[in-house]
């Protein structure tokens, strides 16, 4: 059994004092494994991975990574806690070049530069691009740009945030794909997704979110064959649930 | 007609170090700052202060460079001026912006600025006088360069229009070259982005004050040594200076050094054919043409 690298318990948050997006949600995540958060829509889901981020400011509840207390954090101090964020749009700088993205994020520590090109070894698309604009990027290559913003401080933990909205189906399955080889070098993802389908097949563990609680979880395997699961989120018949 | 062209590109160069650090403010704080341009007044009274106390101190320093009636003094303290400018913008944002952002909307911050303006304005009166007052009071001669067509020059201008550059591409080596530039860059471009990106805002934001406040100083001094100080150089300039950033369009360093001239020598060429009273009106027209044309300015990116 893996151990556990995330852990959240009970977590009120959201953006207005008063009127909490979650009301109450716990999650458990192990360490190298992929972790997807489902649910409708404003089910909180986004919002939960930003309250871990330090985004959302938190209003009872605790977050701990690696047993050390992460709650409320300063976004701009997550690469410290060994953590990163990658948001669902407007992720990267489309006035910078692609290198200087990358450096942008690295800048604090100058030593790591050379993971530049580290990064541009697994992704060539970025190297042969590194001095255009990341503006003229294609959606899948933002994706990628973005994931090696997240990948350059080296974190335990990446929070995504929907990564293949608005991707071609194909450009879809390579990013969630890169996720989940991410977790096989020792990278712990916790990822927001509507593309259930897809990222349920790739993923170890499932929590579903409404309403800014927890509904349910279980192993991805387990959830992909339950038909109640299946008729609501993956498309399938009521005749088969039946 | 060449003359015009050479006191606009002139005039150019001072409205362009405003409209920089205006319009970096702008895009960061989403306000515009009609107080901007009284850190022009800012940098040009510190450094009358600090020449004073400069060549008291140190006569020799208050000796003239060259054909110049810039003197050392002058120099140094243009640079302490820019420092004390710098300075100023940080408090001014501290105890007025920053505050009334948490509790208002971008709308009370234009009209703070406002306020901000007509403060800074009649304290310098208090304190300096409303008497136009010169750095130099030594008479510079022109230099004829060409008779034909007539071009005159004085040697302060060359320097200004030296210095200014300089300026302007030691801030372009900063914004292209370094990551500091690029955090900057990033800030003006999404700053919750920036925030994750484990840059942290307050300090950027506090930098980006402090680098108006400085090119402010330069440019109060730069206009100062060409023209008269007076407590009312920021009511002259802020209008030249907005139509600057617009034309160039908001959050675009280079377009604002664009505009800049733009403005600067478009207001002087208009000399040639309107009355000397409307030529404060040519910025307008600049702004109405250009927006009609391209609403978001030469450079600037529309919302998305």
């Amino acid at each position: 059994m893996a151990e556990t690298l995330l852990h959240a318990t009970n977590i009120v948050a959201g953006y207005v004092k008063d009127l909490p997006i979650l009301k109450k949600v716990s999650i458990n995540v192990k360490k190298a494994s992929l972790t997807l958060i489902i649910g409708p829509n404003g089910a909180g889901k986004s919002t939960f991975i930003k309250a871990i981020a330090g985004v959302v400011p938190v209003t009872s509840g605790k977050i701990t990574l690696k047993g050390q207390d992460i709650t409320g954090i300063r976004p701009d101090q997550m690469s410290q806690h060994s953590i990163a964020y990658v948001p669902q749009s407007d992720n990267i700088f489309r006035a910078l070049t692609i290198r200087q993205n990358l450096e942008l994020v690295l800048r604090k520590n100058r030593t790591a530069i050379d993971r530049i090109d580290t990064l541009f070894m697994r992704f060539p698309i970025l190297k042969t691009k590194q001095t255009e604009k990341a503006g003229t990027l294609s959606g899948g290559q933002r994706q990628i740009l973005a994931v090696s913003m997240a990948l350059a401080a080296e974190p335990m933990l990446i929070l995504m945030d929907e990564p293949s909205a608005g991707l071609s189906p194909k450009a879809a399955q390579e990013v969630l794909q890169l996720a989940r080889d991410l977790t096989t070098e020792g990278v712990t993802i916790l990822l927001v997704e509507q593309n259930v389908n897809q990222a349920m097949r790739l993923s170890d563990h499932c929590y579903i979110l409404a309403e800014g609680q927890n509904q349910h979880d279980a192993d991805a395997a387990v959830l992909l064959n339950d038909p109640i699961v299946g008729e609501i989120y993956l498309g399938g018949k009521r005749m088969r649930a039946e | 007609m060449i003359q015009s062209l050479t006191d606009g590109i002139l005039v150019g160069a001072i409205v362009s170090l405003g409209a920089i650090g205006l319009t970096m403010v702008m895009h960061m704080l989403r306000f515009a700052n009609f107080s901007h341009a009284e850190l022009l007044s800012i940098g040009a009274y510190s450094a009358l202060v600090f020449d004073a106390l400069f060549s008291g101190i140190l006569p020799s320093l208050a000796n003239n460079i060259g054909p110049l009636s810039m003197t050392w003094a002058l120099i140094l303290s243009m640079l302490c001026a820019m420092g004390v400018t710098g300075l100023s913008a940080v408090l001014i944002n501290e105890f007025v912006f920053k505050r009334i952002r948490e509790k208002g909307s971008e709308l009370s911050m234009v009209f703070a600025s406002f306020g901000v303006a007509m403060i800074i304005r009649n304290v310098l009166g208090l304190i300096f006088g409303l008497k136009s007052q010169l750095y130099s009071n030594d008479i510079v001669f022109a230099v004829l360069v060409s008779s034909e067509p007539q071009l005159l020059i004085k040697p302060d201008q060359v320097f200004v229009l030296l210095a200014a550059l300089l300026i302007m591409l030691v801030l372009h080596f900063v914004l292209s070259h370094t990551t500091f530039g690029y955090a900057l860059r990033a800030v003006a471009e999404n700053p919750p982005l920036a925030e994750v990106s484990g840059i942290r805002l307050s300090r950027v934001i506090a930098l980006v004050w402090i680098i108006s406040g400085l090119l402010a100083a330069a440019a109060g001094v730069f206009y100062g040594l060409n023209n008269h100080i007076n407590p009312v150089i920021g009511r002259d300039l802020v209008l030249p200076i907005f139509a600057a950033t617009i034309v160039g369009g908001i959050g675009s360093v280079y377009g604002a050094v664009l505009g800049g001239f733009i403005v600067g020598i478009a207001a002087n060429m208009a000399l040639l054919v309107l009355p000397s009273g409307y030529s404060p009106a040519v910025p307008f027209i600049i702004i109405l043409v250009l927006l009609l044309v391209r609403p978001h300015g030469l450079f600037g990116e529309a919302e998305t």
